[in-house]
């Protein structure tokens, strides 16, 4: 095809002829195909953004399968005063501790690290976590290690029969520095 | 005998089957030899001449080529070991003793693959440390070290993914640290600095997404057997295509440019 075009872009051909006013054919032609361009990019880059955005939504489930949030765990009788609890930790991760003074508190067994189950070491008075050597109090409190704050406590309460009711949806999340006695004195059942 | 073998040979070589399969002639000149490896699909893949220096063994250890011989060795293990094994919490633990208790050779199987990913690891550092000592990264092969960073860490993600895959005890505290750590991410993370910034609440966040969930159960095993058998490997097959690409572009293997 002989062309004398080298510039990049359509050109307009020498000596075309030119209106005196308003716009070549080419020019409002040229119009329309803009329009229609831009309505192609836009739709391209609309398709693009949505899919994205849907695929990035995709890995987000709307439903969990999980155990329920709601278990009981016997009578408060079973429970001694001052005494750390560990029959429901395999269960339901969970320690139920008692006070001198008869106040029941759930804690829970998750190391406030990296999530590994620490362990009651009855002689030393302390919970440790095997993983990375978090300690922490009786009371939830951490006090060694790199734990950054003390055990969560889960809501305890007495259910219709009597038993305690332990609803692990309502955590009380340990506080850097704090004692959760203080601040979450509702999570501690008091007979 | 033998010419009767050879008459049929020589037939067989001009026969229209072969002439089909095979584009050139068998190669007699130094162009011939060229043109059969250049028009072969799996020879083409090697470069038709190298440099002297490309055979001196002791530059590199073949270190890179070991790494990619592993990747393979890991994938034909990995597709027999799919024969067995199902990613459900259920059954995952059971496969993979029934696959090392109850089928033949099916230990040295799951071993091969256990101890290629291990080796596999190695050797890629060792590659890494080889092309650092001897300034393999310089320009113009700037961007392939880039791409070799990339790999390694696409590595370290395969061995983590296939890591939770036997779901035993280890497997399920790794990960659980792992994407505990994840959890502390800043941003993206329910644990991480300034996570208030964008509402990344635990049903929201990284460690959300990597899990399918707020535990390591079900829907995690999954996600990881997904990434580690098919996404992460064919990122890593593309990435080592392209690899191995600017390493002929670049001026070939190792040796002064």
């Amino acid at each position: 095809m002989n062309t004398n075009d080298t510039a990049a872009g359509p050109a307009e051909p020498q000596g075309e002829a030119r209106p005196a006013r308003g716009a070549t054919r080419r020019q409002v032609l040229g119009l329309f195909a803009n329009a229609f361009s831009l309505a192609g990019w836009a739709a391209f880059v609309g398709t693009v953004t949505t899919g994205t955005v849907a695929l990035v939504r995709l890995f987000f489930p709307n439903v969990l399968s999980e155990p329920s949030a709601t278990f009981r765990l016997g009578k408060p009788e079973d429970y001694a005063p001052g005494m750390v609890d560990e029959r429901w930790k395999e269960r339901h991760r969970v320690w139920v501790v008692r006070r001198e003074d008869g106040g029941i508190y759930v804690l829970s067994a998750r190391c406030t690290h990296l999530g590994c189950t620490p362990n009651w070491l009855q002689g030393e008075n302390k919970f440790k976590c095997p993983c990375h050597g978090s300690g922490f109090r009786r009371n939830g409190v951490n006090f060694e290690g790199p734990a950054p704050r003390p055990l969560d406590r889960f809501r305890v309460s007495l259910g219709a029969a009597g038993q305690l009711v332990v609803d692990s949806s309502v955590v009380y999340p340990g506080a850097a520095g704090k004692d959760s006695d203080e601040i979450y004195p509702e999570s501690v059942l008091i007979l | 005998m033998l010419g009767k073998v050879k008459t049929i040979w020589h037939r067989l070589l001009r026969s229209q089957f072969v002439k089909s399969v095979y584009k050139t002639p068998w190669p007699r000149t130094r162009r011939g030899r060229m043109l059969a490896v250049l028009g072969s699909l799996p020879l083409h893949l090697h470069a038709a001449r190298i440099r002297r220096h490309g055979l001196h063994f002791r530059f590199t250890w073949c270190m890179g080529g070991i790494s990619f011989f592993l990747f393979l060795l890991l994938t034909v293990t990995g597709v027999l070991l799919m024969f067995y094994y199902r990613p459900t919490v259920d059954h995952a633990y059971a496969d993979m003793k029934a696959l090392r208790y109850d089928v033949p050779f099916g230990v040295v199987l799951r071993n091969l693959h256990r101890w290629g990913a291990h080796a596999m690891v190695i050797t890629v550092m060792l590659h890494m440390l080889r092309v650092f000592l001897t300034g393999s990264y310089k320009p113009p092969r700037q961007f392939n070290w880039v791409v070799g960073v990339t790999l390694l860490v696409l590595t370290l993600l395969l061995s983590f993914t296939g890591y939770l895959l036997p779901w035993d005890q280890l497997s399920m505290w790794a990960i659980t640290v792992g994407t505990n750590m994840a959890a502390a991410t800043p941003l993206l993370g329910h644990e991480g600095p300034f996570h208030e910034w964008l509402g990344v609440r635990p049903d929201n966040d990284v460690r959300f997404m990597l899990l399918g969930g707020r535990t390591v159960g079900q829907n995690a095993l999954l996600r990881f057997y997904v990434l580690h058998c098919v996404a992460i490997p064919l990122v890593a097959g593309a990435l080592m295509a392209l690899h191995f690409w600017r390493i002929r572009k670049d001026g070939g293997i190792s040796g002064p440019l």
